[in-house]
């Protein structure tokens, strides 16, 4: 089933070019200094890759332990308090050490100048530094993990987090240096977007993608600041005792609540965002058509980062809050449903009559559409306020995240990936074990999660240990679903390392995707680019490969 | 005065361009440091609706000559840092050195007064949440009015102190003539930062000390 090149027609740019750089980004300087000293946005991409994907092997390390604790209704290989610690150190590691740097980090490191036809971000040394931020706050982190860890969950809700006598402080600490790092990210791209635009990309002309990064980068200056101050005041509580969210002393723990969603409800989005962005490149590119619809897709992500600032309300609905309020919030996250929908309509719109190329990143689109939508409508469902109340703090919202940030997020991180490698490394990966890594990645998925929605509906509560018999069948086929997604990891991660050494070189385009960022060799040169690109034509325009067929 | 073209990176087109990334940077991380301290003003809104009284008892255990001062201050620092930018565009670099200094000192004279306050309130035990034990005001609220205090001033206090890392930095620079003229955006953007930290003291000083 190896893909037939022919089937993809390269785009008439690539005639002539060499099929693999020799001399590339990955060996125009050479030795370990040259790469902790990088300031080229390609190599601190790469770095952010291999950081990340480390960090989701750690977090998933600890879900499987979790799962297997998990297994029979009693306590089956750790006792309660390591049951804490591991689902909180499972949650940090997975939220603020692979969720919300790996796709800005990785992929908006890599092509965001590459798709502007720039020749670096707007601040190459900040850029370094969020590296450096992002090492600084795992280890910090880490430390705190060996140290005891930390058992109050990655909501680290107050009091119980300012007295708790786990380590609660270096964990909050690291993830204070964590959210630096975002912001810098963040920051640095913005600027980028705004100054660095080759001549011909104007801000209508600019890759979806682009524009997600952008709504993403919003989203990351704006709110993670709230989050550093509220990490520091729990810091500050549980060491000296402040008393700010301590009832106890006069202080209010809702307080703290309201603070911490105010980021961590548009987290959600700085995780989703980004892999909404890559999944329209990668859709558009395998049907071989324009993205139906671009103003309402960038637009839409524009008004998901807006919208999500005011919904932060949906966590709280059994925290006391007033029925008004709770029925504003209700009602505002209902608004983030319909921009996800004008992304998912239009979506479904450039598949239709397009000339698709079923490989490895496709099936991970089509999944991605699948989960979101599963995941975005119970989403609505739990903002319904009276099913929150049925729902909330059970397995049905562990199944509903779940849903979105594997099923959306790392489903869009696959296919960005898959779609990228060629790029990033020049060698392309075996078409085979490419599609049985996704397959067994979305069947996995589907028997770990669904089953937790189910428990959920029967009320098994989250953050426990053990559970009634009445719930052991569904646990055990979520802990044998996990397992096959444990394995789809595996597979996905030999056959991409496999491809390094034994991968054909991909040349330029092999995907014929009319992306700017594949208007370079592969790798790509030191500076990018040869000699800078030309771009006459829309990013994903293949008009001319479907005449008469309307896709705008 | 340094030739304008030394000073661009090669990413970007020339350094009209590079200026403008550098201040639009400078903006968003503004940004930032406001949301920063957004969520030390919505805990002192908060707490100030739960304890109306022990608020305004609070309030008055701290002197507002004091804070006066250190708003003059911190006024004319900003001042200062803003004609340091100014003849840096002229390149009388010396002087924007000098003015750069000058402004450090006030940074000194705030974090000077500042400190004596603060030992004011060590001495009378006007202190955050379960350290607070000053005889004469005993309310629910007057302790969570300090802890907001000390988090609020304390936070913008080493804000201060950065500050004035940058502006030695900078001093340093323009004594050694490494800006001037054309090539000014490290001393706009550094004092774009002062100012800020000025204006977060600019509410701080009424929350606490008037009202
Ligand atoms: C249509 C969009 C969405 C809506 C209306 C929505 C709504 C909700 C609601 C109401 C809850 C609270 C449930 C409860 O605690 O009882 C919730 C929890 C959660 N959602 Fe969503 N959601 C949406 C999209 C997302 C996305 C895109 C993500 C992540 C990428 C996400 C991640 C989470 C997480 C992590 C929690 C649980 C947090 C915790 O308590 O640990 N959601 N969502
Ligand atoms: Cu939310």
């Amino acid at each position: 089933m190896s893909p037939s090149p022919a089937s993809i027609p390269p785009a008439p740019a690539d005639a002539g070019a060499p099929l693999y750089l020799e001399r590339n980004y990955l060996n125009a300087r050479r030795g370990p200094w040259s790469w902790l000293t990088t300031l080229d946005h390609k190599r601190i991409g790469v770095m952010y890759l291999v950081l990340t994907s480390a960090a989701l092997f750690l977090g998933g390390l600890f879900a499987m332990l979790l799962r297997i604790e998990l297994l029979t209704p009693g306590p089956t290989i750790m006792s309660a308090l390591s049951y804490n610690r591991t689902f909180t150190l499972h949650g940090v590691v997975m939220i603020f050490l692979f969720m919300i740097p790996a796709i800005p980090g990785i992929f908006g490191n890599f092509f965001l100048p590459l798709m502007i036809g720039a020749r670096d971000v707007a601040f190459p040394r900040l850029n370094l530094l969020s590296v450096y931020l992002y090492l600084a706050g795992a280890a910090i982190a880490l430390y705190g993990m060996v140290h005891g860890g930390a058992d109050t969950g990655w909501t680290f809700y107050t009091p119980y987090s300012t007295t708790t006598v786990t380590m609660v402080w270096p964990i909050l600490l690291g993830a204070f240096v964590l959210g630096m790092g975002s912001i810098v990210t963040g920051l640095n791209f913005i600027v980028t977007i705004h100054t660095l635009r080759a001549p011909g990309i104007g801000f209508m002309r600019m890759p979806l993608f682009v524009w997600a990064l952008y709504a993403t980068s919003i989203i990351q200056v704006l709110a993670t600041p709230v989050l550093g101050i509220t990490l520091l005041l729990v810091a500050v509580e549980n060491v000296f005792g402040f008393g700010i969210f301590d009832p106890a002393r006069g202080g209010d723990p809702v307080l703290f609540q309201h603070m911490f969603w105010f980021y961590s409800h548009p987290a959600v989005y700085i995780m989703i965002l980004p892999a909404m962005g890559a999944i329209t490149e990668v859709l558009s590119a395998f049907a071989r058509k324009n993205t139906f619809g671009y103003k309402a897709v960038a637009f839409s992500s524009l008004g998901i980062a807006f919208v999500g600032f005011f919904t932060w309300g949906h966590h709280l609905f059994t925290s006391g809050q007033s029925t008004v309020d709770a029925g504003i919030f209700g009602v505002l996250s209902m608004f983030v449903g319909i921009f996800t929908a004008i992304k998912i309509f239009n979506w479904t719109a450039t598949l239709y009559r397009g000339s698709i190329a079923v490989r490895t990143p496709f099936i991970y689109v089509i999944a991605f559409l699948f989960f979101l939508l599963f995941g975005g409508m119970t989403g609505i469902a739990l903002a319904t306020v009276a099913l929150d109340v049925h729902w909330q703090d059970t397995y049905f919202v562990v199944a509903h995240f779940h849903f979105i940030m594997v099923g959306g997020t790392i489903a869009g991180f696959l296919a960005a990936l898959t779609y990228w490698w060629p790029k990033m490394f020049g060698k392309r990966y075996s078409e085979r074990w490419g599609i049985v890594g996704a397959t067994l990645i979305f069947l996995g998925f589907n028997f770990t999660f669904i089953p937790q929605f189910l428990l959920g509906n029967e009320g098994m509560p989250r953050r426990y240990y053990s559970y009634p018999e009445r719930f052991w069948p569904l646990n055990v086929a979520s802990t044998a679903g996990a397992s096959v997604l444990a394995l789809g990891f595996l597979v996905v991660l030999a056959s991409l390392l496999l491809s390094l050494k034994y991968g054909k070189p991909a040349g330029p385009n092999p995907w014929g995707s009319r992306g700017y960022e594949w208007k370079t060799l592969s790798p790509p040169p030191e500076g990018n680019f040869l000699t800078q690109p030309t771009y006459p034509r829309m990013p994903h325009d293949y008009d001319d490969l479907n005449p008469g067929r309307g896709g705008h | 005065m340094p030739a304008a073209g030394s000073h661009v990176a090669h990413h970007f087109p020339d350094l009209e361009v590079q200026s403008h990334a550098a201040r639009l940077g400078m903006w968003l991380f503004l940004a930032t440091e406001v949301l920063l301290f957004a969520g030390l003003f919505t805990a002192y809104a908060l707490y100030r609706m739960l304890y109306p009284s022990a608020f305004l008892g609070a309030s008055k255990l701290i002197e507002t000559s004091m804070g006066a001062l250190n708003t003059v201050v911190l006024i004319t620092s900003s001042l200062t840092v803003a004609l340091a930018f100014h003849y840096s565009r002229q390149s009388r670099n010396r002087l924007a050195a000098l003015l750069l200094v000058v402004t450090i000192g006030l940074g000194f004279v705030f974090l000077g007064v500042k400190a004596v306050e603060y030992a004011h309130h060590f001495h009378e035990g006007h202190l955050p949440g379960r350290f607070y034990h000053y005889a004469g005001l005993q309310v629910p609220g007057a302790p969570m009015f300090f802890t907001v205090y000390f988090l609020m001033t304390g936070l913008h206090g080493i804000h201060v102190v950065i500050g004035m890392g940058v502006l030695t930095w900078l001093a340093v620079g323009a004594w050694r003539g490494a800006y001037g003229g054309d090539y000014t955006t490290p001393i706009e953007v550094g004092g774009m930062y002062w100012h800020l930290v000025d204006l977060i003291w600019i509410f701080l000083f009424p929350l606490l000390y008037l009202i």
